[in-house]
């Protein structure tokens, strides 16, 4: 999950007539299911692409850290304070193996960072929603973390190696992360009368913004079909949002809650659920800056890196002065 | 178990289970408000890691501390619904984050002790005091290690780090007197065999001090005064501020179950 809108560079998918014999002995190991590894030959078009996707969704493990952070101090129990610390520090180390894995395309963290900083690349629309009550935080694990189950699994079998991997062992505990947000929900829908109504509101606030994390429809997009062929998408972004609502619905009647959409009924023909569209409107204005957090969000991680500047600084001269002395 | 009991008073043993708890919750707490905002992506991993130590250490120091009271308080109970006066925790760990060196150089003092205090306390006459320091000892040479490296290599790296490792340990020193004060529960606590004097893990704590800033390149302040208070609940401006966020939710609804 965690990438929207992922560009390929691509401006329509060539045929294997229309390859060279590079790209054709290529596309055919993708289509044999082979993974590739960092060290050979891939089309530049799908290394950038890779870099884009990863890159997106690390720099997304990074800033979603800070929603839920912000509820680190104020966690109504310590049990509850262990579990949020605990998620928060898996999402960094996501972070972290992601990086990783845009490492083996040839781009630094560094680099990708400073992208990051200066809104060149995009981290996902989602973390520029505010957590506003305790519940938000059982939402965002049960709604953005079920989201991005979502198209994660599928993305284990991606056709990129590292990226593969780093995906498998997401997705374990991103499942154990959703588990945890179903229960924070469980108990505060069976609550008091106003814990009940923070269930709801939460609810209310995420549901639309959580639709909109799969991106708006991509059945004619080039840069799609591109991805899907190279296997670095394994879904259309309609695919996957049907999926997860007709995963959702259900747990939100188990919890006594109403999902905020009037149109939503069951469609026997079509064996899922029909729904409502997000407003596109609103997603393209928070991809554009005008989400009601982007300015928080980015500042606080522009500020953090800054920050630490003299402590990174700090630390190069320490290991370059040791390793002269050593040498000498 | 019985014969111990009758061997020390209650509220002393109490007491005791509140210092530690606290220092551990307050602590965590400052640690945790760094989640998302450090300097490279590697201390943000390690600073949940500690925080989340710390929380955990909480919830067996205030856990034994509620049964030994026997009123029915559990861990949650004592960290959400006491204020402020109530707490007992070390003036040291209450203070701001600052910037990261001060975060750095507060947990080093703070680990070398604690380091200490739990070997110490891994011989307690009280069994249950012995079994929570033997595990939370194991995590806390962890912090130590990792402290103790980065105030290593922060005052011996660039000019800035250096001047910001002196500066933190210049401000932070005079809290940590506090930590080999000793009064009538610490007393109690020597006298029944269950925790050392407090004045007894200060040589030692010393020694790593001085090994540690040496190499470092940091002069340890020759300034021997002291701030107390918080182990009598006399505390800085700042633990209303921690607790005001830390309690809201509990406070805002009581009785609620989250």
């Amino acid at each position: 999950m965690y990438a929207q809108m992922v560009k390929t560079d691509a401006k329509g998918v060539k045929t294997l007539e229309e390859m060279s014999p590079e790209e054709r002995a290529f596309q055919e190991r993708v289509d044999r299911g082979e993974k590739i590894e960092p060290k050979e030959w891939m089309p530049e078009g799908y290394r950038k692409t890779l870099v884009r996707q990863i890159g997106q969704h690390a720099h997304s493990e990074i800033v979603g850290q800070l929603p839920e952070g912000n509820w680190i101090t104020r966690a109504p129990t310590l049990e509850r304070k262990a579990i949020l610390l605990a998620k928060v520090q898996d999402e960094a180390g996501h972070g972290l193996y992601l990086y990783c894995a845009a490492e083996t395309l040839g781009v630094s963290r560094d680099e990708l960072m400073e992208k990051l900083h200066n809104g060149s690349m995009k981290y996902s629309s989602i973390f520029n929603y505010p957590t506003l009550n305790w519940a938000d935080i059982g939402a965002v694990g049960w709604l953005v973390d079920g989201a991005a189950i979502m198209n994660q699994v599928p993305l284990q079998r991606t056709s990129f190696g590292p990226y593969s991997r780093a995906m498998i062992r997401i997705c374990k505990e991103e499942s154990f992360h959703q588990r945890q947000g179903y229960d924070i929900m469980m108990k505060m829908a069976k609550g008091t009368p106003e814990q009940r109504a923070m269930a709801q509101d939460a609810l209310n606030r995420f549901w639309y913004p959580s639709l909109m994390m799969f991106g708006p429809s991509d059945k004619d997009s080039v840069h799609s079909a591109q991805s899907i062929a190279w296997k670095i998408k394994i879904n259309t972004n309609d695919e996957l949002r049907q999926k997860f609502v007709d995963q959702t619905v259900p747990q939100a009647e188990y919890l006594g809650l109403t999902i905020p959409d009037d149109n939503l009924r069951w469609n026997e023909e079509k064996g899922g659920y029909d729904f409502s569209e997000p407003d596109w409107s609103e997603f393209f204005e928070v991809i554009a800056g005008n989400g009601p957090c982007n300015k928080e969000r980015l500042g606080a991680r522009v500020k953090a890196w800054e920050d630490g500047a003299w402590f990174r600084e700090g630390l190069m001269a320490h290991a370059e002065k040791h390793g002269k002395r050593q040498a000498a | 178990m019985g014969a111990l009991e009758a061997s020390v008073d209650r509220a002393s043993l109490f007491e005791f289970a509140l210092r530690m708890g606290d220092n551990t919750l307050i602590l965590g707490h400052r640690v945790s408000e760094w989640c998302g905002h450090s300097p490279v992506l590697e201390e943000d991993i390690a600073l949940a890691n500690t925080a989340l130590d710390l929380i955990g250490q909480t919830q067996m120091w205030l856990g034994l501390g509620g049964e030994i009271e026997g009123k029915g308080r559990t861990a949650d109970s004592l960290a959400y619904l006491r204020d402020a006066a109530a707490f007992r925790n070390l003036l040291l760990v209450e203070r701001p984050n600052g910037d990261f060196g001060q975060t750095l150089m507060r947990q080093f003092l703070f680990d070398a002790w604690h380091l200490d205090m739990l070997k110490a306390l891994e011989r307690s006459a009280d069994s249950r005091v012995a079994e929570i320091a033997a595990k939370a000892g194991r995590e806390v040479a962890y912090h130590l290690e990792r402290s103790s490296d980065l105030v290593i290599r922060l005052g011996d790296g660039t000019d800035e780090s250096h001047r910001r490792m002196q500066a933190a340990l210049d401000d932070l020193w005079p809290y940590t007197g506090e930590m080999f004060l000793a009064d009538a529960v610490d007393a109690a606590m020597a006298e029944a065999g269950i925790a050392p004097d407090p004045a007894s893990l200060k040589p030692h704590w010393q020694a790593v001090i001085g090994e540690v800033m040496g190499e470092a390149t940091l002069t340890v302040p020759d300034s021997g005064y002291s701030h107390k208070g918080g182990k009598r609940g006399v505390h800085t401006e700042h633990l209303g501020y921690i607790l005001a966020d830390l309690q809201f939710l509990q406070r805002a609804y009581p009785g609620a179950k989250w």
